[in-house]
């Protein structure tokens, strides 16, 4: 008898697994994503030159598939002589880590103050969602440019930036979750057994609270990508002569008439890692909850 | 509802209070001595400084600086910028319409386009049409849009040559601003008897690669609302009823589902407004548009903190209150969310 029960429940992840790839679009998500990690990890062995080695000879060169191209360079070169492809490896490096330490930073800081929020309630409850609203009322571009002016360019603070925007979202989703297991009887009998708050705020809730997390943590990741080379175009973000997707577009705009490879490869770029993100995050949230579909 | 109109706006005294001290705090923030900064690498006379320092009030203490701040926010005096040495809130007021009427054209691009999207996607749900729409939501909701402007200007004004590349208008016609919304004052009887039809048409060619930058993340946001919500209500039993009557289904939709499915994508239309912000700084860049945005970035780059300090006070305390309205509106439509 209790192997006919065993047989036929499937362990949660292979259950994930099986709702998870029936999403086309979920899949070509994880796809980019691996590719752009592989590329990020890889850059030092994939890029044929460096990212910021200059060949004077050929400046401006479009890219090997269209006229006056050169296998030399595949994706053509920018106005200073530097291989485009490179930079654009070194680019995913550089967007795929400012992306991990925003949902690092964000994530950490967003659900220990949803913790807190949804545990406790009352008057802490109340501080903390007045923080959350107060942080929401600044568009997420605007809130990041002013903490970036107060702080100063650069790239560790764009991070910063990014990921202080990024935090609402992970603490209403935690308090949300929080409030609807605190209810439940694991934490009453926890409770009834003398466990610190602690205890049952980090050991027994937060493992409950993970479906949503994760997917919030796939959109953050998409936002943070987006955000961090927002601030990059507008020259508050990493500076030059970095290879930043958002730098090398805000680089390109003078030659968009004459070079118009420089602009459009870095911003494919954004697009498809910020798209695999999102991509993922629907598939996520469709395979861990189905309630949360839309 | 009284009560729930009493705790929402109960709840905005401590979010408009933070918002006024972030904003006051930050000029405060900056490394370094504000003054110097704002009088530049030459260093300044003890005379200019003192002055500089008096101007800005940066002489009292901190808490009766905050005070004359909020006093003076009230009054609508929020400083002077360094770089106009006009008032801030008199520079807002002349380049808001600008971003919006950019903005409002931007929403009603993607209301325009998103919503038949989504009730299609809805309605042919799991077919290739819903595939489509829907997958192209996704890319449009995942797009860089300060790249996606430069793809706009590429395609449009370099490729073909049929759009302007910046700016509201062309710079042959002499219009006299009334409303600050050029596609009105265009076409003002005193307007159009001096300069004709031309203004308008030049106004409405330098909005619309703009627009579409700018509406292009709304868009999504609506296609993929109006798919749901419209999915929501096609499971409802009242549509099988109206099924089971026998009534056409193009009415149904038209008279039933739509109505009902829209309501929710009104309160959306709401809480897009911040993203129209976000949106206005990065497009308003790419298309030189002289409005709130551009202007941010401008002064952000000047170090011009009055203005910085004075426009992001504006624009949250814009957004608290447009929240709080959506949430009233919601609240009307969908008691059970009090």
């Amino acid at each position: 008898m209790e192997n006919n029960i065993e047989e036929k429940i499937d362990h949660p992840l292979v259950e994930f697994w099986q709702q998870f790839s029936k999403n086309k679009g979920a899949i070509f998500g994880l796809i980019i994503i691996v590719l752009f990690t592989l590329i990020a990890l890889l850059a030092p062995l994939l890029s044929p030159y460096g990212p910021t080695s200059i060949d004077p000879e050929f400046l401006r060169i479009p890219p090997a598939f269209s006229e006056g191209g050169t296998l030399k360079y595949i994706f053509g070169t920018d106005d200073v002589g530097r291989d485009l492809l490179s930079r654009l490896i070194y680019g995913a490096q550089i967007s795929m880590l400012i992306g991990f330490f925003v949902v690092i930073i964000s994530c950490g800081i967003g659900t220990i103050l949803g913790l807190l929020s949804g545990y406790y309630g009352g008057w802490v409850d109340r501080i903390i969602m007045r923080m959350i609203d107060i942080l929401m009322a600044f568009p997420s571009i605007l809130l990041a440019i002013v903490v970036v002016s107060v702080m100063g360019p650069g790239i560790s603070n764009a991070i910063i930036a990014v990921a202080i925007v990024a935090i609402p979202g992970f603490t209403r989703i935690v308090r949300a979750s929080v409030l609807a297991e605190k209810k439940k009887q694991y934490v009453m009998a926890s409770k009834t057994f003398g466990a610190s708050s602690f205890r049952i705020m980090f050991f027994e809730i937060l493992p409950n609270c993970m479906a949503p997390l994760i997917v919030q943590a796939s959109l953050g990741f998409s936002d943070g990508i987006l955000n961090a080379a927002a601030l990059g175009f507008l020259g508050l973000g990493a500076q030059a002569p970095t290879p930043e997707w958002g730098i090398m577009l805000a680089d390109a705009r003078p030659f968009i008439e004459s070079s118009p490879w420089m602009v459009t490869l870095p911003g494919i770029c954004i697009l498809l890692a910020v798209l695999g993100f999102n991509l993922l995050g629907d598939g996520l949230r469709d395979a861990l909850d189905p309630r949360l579909k839309r | 509802m009284l009560k729930f109109i009493l705790k929402k706006l109960l709840d905005l005294i401590p979010t408009l209070v933070g918002i006024s001290i972030l904003s006051f705090i930050l000029i405060r923030l900056v490394p370094g001595d504000p003054v110097m900064l704002m009088l530049g690498e030459r260093g300044a006379d003890p005379v200019v400084y003192a002055k500089m320092q008096k101007a800005l009030g940066l002489d009292l203490p901190m808490h009766e600086q905050y005070v004359t701040f909020v006093k003076k926010a009230f009054s609508g005096d929020l400083g002077t910028s360094i770089v106009s040495k006009r008032s801030v809130t008199s520079e807002f007021f002349a380049r808001f319409p600008a971003t919006l009427e950019l903005g409002l054209c931007a929403i009603a691009f993607a209301a325009i386009v998103g919503i038949p999207f989504g009730i299609l996607a809805a309605i042919k749900r799991n077919s290739f049409y819903d595939y489509f729409l829907m997958g192209g939501s996704l890319v449009g909701y995942s797009m860089p849009i300060f790249w996606w402007g430069l793809i706009l200007i590429l395609f449009f004004s370099v490729q073909l040559g049929i759009t302007p590349v910046s700016g509201r208008i062309s710079i042959m016609y002499d219009v006299e601003v009334v409303t600050g919304f050029m596609l009105i004052d265009t076409l003002l009887p005193r307007n159009l008897a001096s300069e004709g039809i031309g203004p308008f048409l030049s106004t409405l060619s330098h909005l619309i690669l703009p627009a579409i930058a700018m509406g292009t993340i709304p868009l999504a946001v609506m296609a993929r609302m109006t798919r749901s919500s419209m999915l929501e209500v096609l499971g409802e039993d009242y549509i099988r009823t109206a099924k089971a009557k026998g009534l056409p289904i193009k009415k149904i939709i038209a008279v039933h589902a739509l109505r009902n499915a829209l309501i929710p994508i009104v309160t959306v239309i709401g809480l897009i407004f911040g993203s129209i912000i976000t949106g206005a700084i990065l497009t308003e860049t790419i298309f030189s548009w002289p409005g709130i945005g551009k202007w941010l970035v401008a002064s952000i780059n000047a170090r011009d903190y009055p203005v910085i300090q004075g426009g992001v006070l504006f624009i949250a305390t814009m957004i608290v209150l447009i929240n709080l309205m959506v949430d009233f509106i919601y609240a009307i439509v969908n008691p059970k969310m009090r």
